[in-house]
């Protein structure tokens, strides 16, 4: 088995995604908030993982633009929970050897003394294994 | 009557109001918020991958508790429900539940599975349906008559729906009935489900600003004049964006209309 087929079977394990559900409709792109951030936009991670088309996405800053509030899978008409496909791809990349995006030393220069605690520990959830 | 009581970390810290004043107001409404004993922080954010087991052991030692308690697990920030409600949702798959359930049973204090048969509740849930907001009316002494509030749902009271199934996800009532329960009148606006720029705040703090201020701009234009919210970071982003509107705790808005607040003052 390739690298990248192996990859592709992870991603669809953790995410339970079924991405030849999509219709292509592209209302989860065209509903989030987001859109703007990134680089590749939801409908785009559809179909890139079915394609196998992982080594840009592991490599997009829109694994960290992604702001989780499944806006995309509440409204998808066929239930593909494409924000679910975006957090298993994101996994695979910070479960590497130094996949981490953020690290303890980064905080005390992005926060204010407004900052609540749940920001920060909802950025290392995100952002760090 | 009694309930278990997830606080989170941060109405311990920079949410004291949120949590001070959900205390307070139970009191008056005739239920008690009892501190799960040692709760550890939910992490912020439920993790989906099926194969995430470690990241939803806090949330189970929470609701365990709650079940040992026979008390539903009531919480007020938007984060921990949301949290606390999809893992214990994740509980009910035996499959899932036994990976968990085989590290629980390190704990030292370990008596039994658990398999998501605590019931967990926001505290604007309890009020609607365990309390009644006739009854919360009734016990106003302070109608917040005249003010323009609008609700902000945000994404984590109501999504993902099926699994949160507070109110409907892309048409919700449950703080505009809130609100006009305290005599105040709710402004519905079109962004009052869509996210505030969430954790970006640390990422990226000028597309977080962008985000909070689309949802502030559109309540204004609405015509409201304060914004309403359950969530901490959603607060932040929302006093960040640079809009004027101020922005209140739902549990703040409570305890003005129910005396709680000067009694405390």
């Amino acid at each position: 088995m390739t690298n990248t087929k192996r990859m592709k079977e992870d991603i669809l394990r953790m995410s339970g995604v079924n991405p030849r559900k999509c219709m292509k409709c592209g209302k989860c792109s065209g509903t989030c908030p987001n859109y703007d951030e990134m680089e590749y936009h939801p409908h785009q991670f559809v179909s890139m993982v079915e394609e196998g088309r992982l080594e840009p996405l592991l490599a997009s800053k829109s694994l960290y633009t992604c702001l989780s509030c499944m806006a995309c899978i509440e409204r998808c008409p066929r239930g593909v929970e494409p924000a679910k496909l975006i957090e298993a791809v994101r996994l695979l990349k910070e479960r590497q050897k130094d996949g981490n995006h953020l690290t303890a030393n980064d905080i005390p220069a992005r926060i204010d003394d407004d900052m609540p605690q749940q920001a920060i520990v909802t950025a290392f959830r995100k952002y760090t294994k | 009557m009694k309930v278990s009581y997830y606080p989170g970390c941060t109405l311990r810290n920079k949410a004291k109001d949120l949590d001070f004043y959900a205390r307070e107001c139970a009191k008056v409404l005739g239920f008690e918020l009892e501190e799960v004993e040692d709760w550890q922080c939910c992490g912020g954010a439920f993790t989906s991958s099926s194969d995430e087991i470690a990241t939803k052991l806090s949330s189970v030692r929470a609701l365990k508790a709650a079940k040992e308690a026979g008390q539903p697990l009531v919480t007020v920030c938007s984060a921990c429900h949301n949290v606390i409600k999809r893992t214990n949702a994740a509980m009910k798959d035996p499959a899932f539940a036994a990976k968990v359930n085989a590290y629980m049973k390190q704990d030292k204090d370990f008596t039994e599975d658990y398999n998501g048969e605590t019931e967990v509740c926001h505290y604007l849930e309890y009020l609607r349906d365990k309390v009644g907001f006739d009854e919360v009316a009734k016990k106003v002494v302070n109608p917040l008559t005249g003010r323009k509030i609008a609700a902000y749902y945000g994404c984590l009271l109501l999504r993902p729906g099926k699994v949160m199934a507070m109110d409907d996800p892309e048409n919700p009532v449950i703080l505009e009935d809130f609100i006009r329960a305290l005599g105040a009148e709710p402004v519905v606006y079109p962004a009052r489900n869509e996210c505030c720029g969430g954790y970006m705040a640390i990422e990226n703090a000028d597309a977080a600003k962008k985000r909070s201020l689309s949802v502030s701009e559109s309540a204004a234009n609405h015509g409201a004049a304060e914004l309403v919210t359950a969530c901490p970071l959603c607060r932040y982003n929302l006093v960040k964006s640079g809009s004027e509107l101020p922005v209140l705790y739902f549990t703040e808005l409570l305890a003005e209309a129910l005396g709680v607040k000067e009694a405390n003052a």
